[in-house]
């Protein structure tokens, strides 16, 4: 099963109440996935800045040598935000490159997000207490995307939890199977994309990592995906800047739109959107099959 | 809107009390405010009531219903009115995936669009859609009337048996072994008929009539008299 949300301001009105809403539409979420949750905020940032979040699970480590270790490679300043067993590192040095060091070369922790505007938490529990534990309904922000898990292929553990990110500031939540996700792994390793999972989300997300690095638009990216990806598949993706939603051909898992003046959300059920600001106003549809849609923020 | 109606506030009242109310109702009318989604509302009607929803809802509202009549002011989510045996089921505005799968009778009007599947697998139900109809509706349909004032996406009728699928605006394409038929006046005074029942208004003859080429059939000389049938058709 699984749920996901997605919302996207498209003005200011709202960004300081993004991590509340989210909080709400992910709460309605819960039934369709009760083990495990995840969400990434989206905010400006501070350009040149890079932020990532990582994750070491069940334990508050010192996070301090690591950070040491870093600014060794990345000749540059690492600050460090810890909350419970996530923390969040900032720096100017290169983020693919901070990416890579700490998965080569620190074993218990996993890099969950890097880029200039995302951070990003999931874990194992209730989809209200991992909302609570990160502290979601007191950020602010841009965008977000949210997941509840129901695991059906796979055990319940953190590394299992959406999102998924692997590029910079590019991370997706997902409802459905990939098929050929194994064959897609290699042939994704071999132009130098990284997994910390055996998760099938965790490809389409390297996918289109890969696309965008080499160049793509986000929907060039997506046409590539649906040539590319076999399986069941309804999408939540958010960019630097953006937001995307994809669903395959057969399109059988769950997907509605709404869109105001303000704001865009989707979710895998309605319920998730009814209790939006203004909903009564906004102009609501499903995705069409094999449809790339998306939304962006005026630069 | 109904006022002497019994109201039920969905903000209030939890889901299953107010489903058992209307499933051992005394009543005649009812009215459901702040539905916000709710899935299965409505669902197991066994009588002759009215019931008003305003606002959207979730899955499976109407389901299995018999006897009864549930307008939706609003839009409905996957497997609206499913398996409906009788009664009539009207939205307002749109319907996702699987709207009206394996009725067995009674009407079901969307007035705006309906998602992939529609109809899949319809026994006997007679559903009209004010817009577009989404991929693969009338998926292995048995029996019933689908008339679609807009589009049909791809695989319309697809492995089809004997149901009447009437399309106004463009079909994308038709589904393994379904065709274009004849619009014959019997057809018009069908599609006359349910316009009629169902408040849309266009005009019979701008339809196309598509139904089961029976290429995949296979035929028992103890089916000669369906057989027989068929040809007439």
């Amino acid at each position: 099963m699984c749920g996901i949300v997605g919302l996207f301001l498209k003005t200011e009105r709202h960004r300081p109440e993004l991590g509340r809403l989210t909080a709400m539409m992910l709460h309605e979420m819960r039934g369709r996935g009760p083990d495990s949750a995840g969400f990434a905020m989206y905010d400006a940032g501070t350009p040149g800045t890079t932020r990532l979040t990582l994750l070491s699970e069940g334990r508050e480590p010192e996070w301090s040598p690591i950070a040491k270790g870093l600014e060794t490679v990345l000749h540059a300043e690492v600050t460090v935000k810890s909350i419970q067993d996530h923390a969040v590192f900032s720096t100017t040095g290169d983020g693919r490159t901070a990416r890579q060091w700490i998965i080569d070369n620190v074993p218990d922790v996993d890099v969950l997000s890097h880029g200039e505007q995302i951070e990003l938490y999931k874990s194992v529990g209730d989809p209200d207490l991992v909302a609570s534990r990160y502290d979601l309904a007191s950020r602010a922000g841009t965008h977000a995307i949210a997941h509840t898990r129901m695991a059906t292929e796979s055990a319940v553990t953190t590394n299992g939890s959406h999102p998924f990110a692997t590029g910079a500031d590019t991370c997706l939540v997902h409802n459905g199977s990939l098929s050929n996700h194994n064959q897609l792994r290699l042939k994704l390793e071999q132009h130098g994309e990284s997994f910390q999972t055996e998760n099938d989300t965790e490809v389409a997300a390297g996918y289109l990592s890969w696309r965008i690095r080499s160049g793509d638009t986000i929907d060039e990216a997506l046409q590539h995906a649906l040539a590319d990806l076999d399986g069941f598949y309804t999408l939540a993706i958010g960019i630097e800047n953006g937001f995307a939603i994809l669903r395959d051909p057969i399109a059988c898992k769950p997907a509605v739109v709404a869109e105001t003046d303000d704001w865009v959300a989707m979710s895998s059920e309605y319920r998730a959107i009814a209790h939006l600001p203004d909903v009564d106003d906004a102009s609501v549809f499903e995705p069409d099959p094999a449809t790339i849609y998306t939304w962006s923020l005026a630069s | 809107m109904n006022m002497t109606a019994t109201t039920f506030d969905l903000e209030e009242s939890t889901l299953r009390a107010v489903n058992s109310s209307l499933h051992g109702a005394n009543e005649i009318s009812y009215r459901i405010v702040n539905p916000r989604g709710a899935h299965a509302l409505a669902a197991g009607i066994n009588s002759q009531i009215e019931v008003e929803i305003e606002g959207s809802v979730g899955y499976y509202c109407a389901g299995m219903n018999q006897l009864g009549t549930v307008r939706v002011d609003g839009n409905a989510s996957t497997g609206l009115a499913e398996n409906m045996m009788s009664g009539l089921v009207h939205i307002t505005g749109s319907a996702t995936m699987s709207a009206g799968a394996s009725g067995n009778g009674g009407l079901l009007v969307i007035e705006g669009n309906s998602g992939a599947r529609c109809g899949i697998s319809m026994k006997g139900v007679d559903i009209v859609v004010g817009g577009n109809v989404g991929h693969m509706s009338a998926f292995m349909g048995q029996a019933g009337n689908l008339v679609v004032l807009g589009d049909a996406a791809a695989d319309l009728g697809d492995s089809c048996y004997e149901p009447n699928i009437f399309v106004r605006g463009d079909v994308e394409s038709l589904g393994a072994d379904c065709t274009e038929k004849d619009l014959r006046p019997e057809h018009v005074d069908t599609l006359t008929r349910l316009l009629e029942s169902s408040g849309l208004s266009a005009d019979p003859r701008d339809f196309r009539r598509y139904g089961s080429a029976r290429t995949l059939y296979n035929f028992h000389p103890d089916d000669i008299d369906a057989e027989l049938a068929a040809k007439e058709d």
